[in-house]
């Protein structure tokens, strides 16, 4: 009896999960499966291997490639500086928080933000063209088509990069540079024969888990570019608000399948390889 | 010898990089700030600082006045839900159910591995069906903020959890004869504060800074209220964003320095306020 009473106390939010997490997740699963009269079907599955669905596709893994790599490198970087500190430095700190705010701010904010910073009009930009006589839109406003998403992507990019690699590059051991120095191994010895095949487990981790954030972040692209579909994310709003005509629900659950697919695989990927990062750290 | 050996970079190198890239980071908020100075008819003014005031009732500015106000209402919602469903069942669960923890763990990484974007094709239906029962009132987006939310609160709330002993704190208050009200609001609450009010100030943030559901429901808040501003208004638009951005980090920022200095903080040992009369 007061185990029954102790299961009633779950029910609230089981069934808020079962309803608004569950549910909306097998919905959007299953609508790429539906032919829309309410029968299931596999032919919309072909809208995956269609010359534009697979090349928006490419476009989002471009995007998300460039900006993880170039995220990472640059994350790795100043995670690197920060080893130097202490971890009760203000500095420390600071780009701790900073880096948490930042990681996830992203949006029509993001996008705002850098209309301001180099838009056609920005200070940046006239004073680019006046002093050094670059005109960085010399051959168009590239800031709202596909490569104008680079720059805003990285400022939450990196951030996320420090907090996820930060962890890892801070523990490895002094104890193991004083081992080597012992054996005769200089600084660059250290790093690779010891250091960075320690940390590429991390850094391959944090490098899957950037890629994934950029390839379904939906809303700073939607600010910067509002019409098309350049990237999964925008096909799936077209399909959704039928800027195509009619809206096409089982069009934008096949991507939405998709996507899950590809996350999915991701995280997968991600879990093995925190595996073997733990086998050093943990 | 092996005591002079740094794997960190020579202070001249960890400079450079944390300098540069901090004015990098700061340019973009700069430039917004320039942007709000400027003055429609050239030059710097204050105008649209001044021109705050009177916002609002403005026709033109509706999308974006509304929108505050129903984000305002969405947060104090989803705050809700937090705070009466979500904490008190996570605690429950912890002390009850142990086994049911790992299966929760898996439950609410469910809404960071699939794209909001992707979900929404899934809420879509379920808010027609809203629609038809409850309305179409921006109002109801709480339940699907509240999944959204949901892995952030977890993660908070669990991770306090394991650091206070929760299950022995309990039983020993139970033992001591305590109802189970009494074990939550003065035994377990007063351990949790700083989970619960990181996951409260999380839950804020992330409500008022969602985009993605909102637009694709067609609902009107803050953030769609923006995007839709700034097409006739670009002043106030990266103006009421540059201020809601301070806003958000100071809270953010909150968060993130309480994680780092109260972790290992003393249960406190008297009663405070909002624990007092329950």
């Amino acid at each position: 009896m007061k185990t029954k009473l102790a299961w009633l106390g779950l029910l609230p939010f089981a069934a808020y999960l079962v309803l608004f997490l569950l549910l909306p997740t097998l919905l959007a699963i299953f609508s790429g499966f539906s032919d829309g009269k309410g029968a299931l079907t596999l032919s919309n599955l072909s809208i995956l291997i269609d010359p534009v669905v697979s090349s928006t596709f490419m476009a989002s893994a471009t995007i998300s490639a460039i900006t993880a790599l170039v995220g990472a490198v640059i994350g790795a970087l100043v995670c690197w500086a920060l080893t130097g500190l202490s971890p009760q430095s203000a500095v420390r700190r600071i780009v701790d928080a900073a880096a948490s705010v930042l990681a996830q701010f992203g949006g029509v904010m993001l996008a705002f933000a850098f209309i301001a910073t180099m838009g056609a009009q920005s200070l940046l930009r006239l004073w680019l063209d006046d002093t050094l006589g670059w005109d960085i839109y010399a051959d168009g406003v590239w800031l709202y088509q596909l490569p104008g998403l680079i720059l805003p992507y990285l400022y939450f990019q990196i951030p996320l990069m420090i907090i996820t690699f930060f962890p890892a590059i801070d523990r490895l051991r002094p104890q193991w540079v004083e081992a080597s120095a012992t054996l005769g191994a200089g600084l660059w010895d250290y790093w690779r024969h010891i250091g960075l095949p320690v940390l590429a487990p991390s850094f391959l981790g944090a490098l899957l888990l950037l890629f994934a954030n950029s390839f379904s972040s939906y809303a700073t692209a939607a600010a910067l570019i509002s019409q098309g579909a350049q990237i999964v994310p925008l096909q799936i709003r077209a399909a959704l608000i039928g800027e195509t005509g009619a809206s096409n629900v089982s069009y934008a659950g096949v991507l939405a399948l998709g996507m899950i697919l590809l996350m999915s695989l991701i995280m997968g990927l991600y879990s093995l390889v925190m595996k073997r990062a733990a086998r050093w750290q943990s | 010898m092996s005591r002079t050996i740094s794997t960190a970079p020579p202070m001249w190198a960890r400079r450079t990089i944390l300098l540069v890239i901090g004015v990098i980071f700061l340019l973009p908020l700069l430039a917004m700030a320039e942007f709000t100075l400027r003055s429609t008819t050239g030059g710097h003014s204050l105008e649209h600082w001044l021109s705050l005031a009177e916002l609002q009732g403005q026709r033109q500015y509706r999308a974006l006045t509304q929108g505050l106000g129903n984000s305002l209402v969405l947060s104090l919602l989803t705050l809700g839900m937090v705070q009466l469903l979500f904490a008190p069942t996570i605690v429950w669960i912890h002390l009850r159910f142990p086994r049911l923890e790992r299966m929760l763990d898996l439950l609410t990484v469910l809404p960071i591995a699939i794209p909001a974007i992707a979900m929404v094709v899934g809420f879509a239906p379920v808010y027609r069906y809203i629609g038809r029962t409850l309305g179409s009132g921006e109002w109801t987006l709480f339940l699907a903020y509240g999944v959204l939310v949901l892995p952030f609160a977890y993660r908070t709330i669990a991770t306090d959890l394991q650091g206070m002993d929760a299950r022995v704190l309990s039983e020993a208050a139970r033992t001591l004869g305590a109802s189970w009200a009494t074990v939550y609001f003065k035994v377990l609450v007063p351990g949790l504060r700083r989970g619960l009010v990181s996951a409260s100030l999380l839950t804020i943030a992330i409500v008022m800074g969602e985009f993605t559901v909102a637009s694709l429901l067609s609902r009107t808040t803050f953030q769609t209220g923006l995007l839709q501003i700034s097409q006739t208004d670009p002043f106030i638009a990266v103006l009421c964003s540059l201020l809601s951005l301070i806003i958000m980090f100071v809270l953010l920022a909150a968060v993130s320095f309480m994680g780092n200095t109260g972790a290992r903080r003393p249960l406190p040992t008297k009663p405070t306020k909002d624990t007092a009369h329950v």
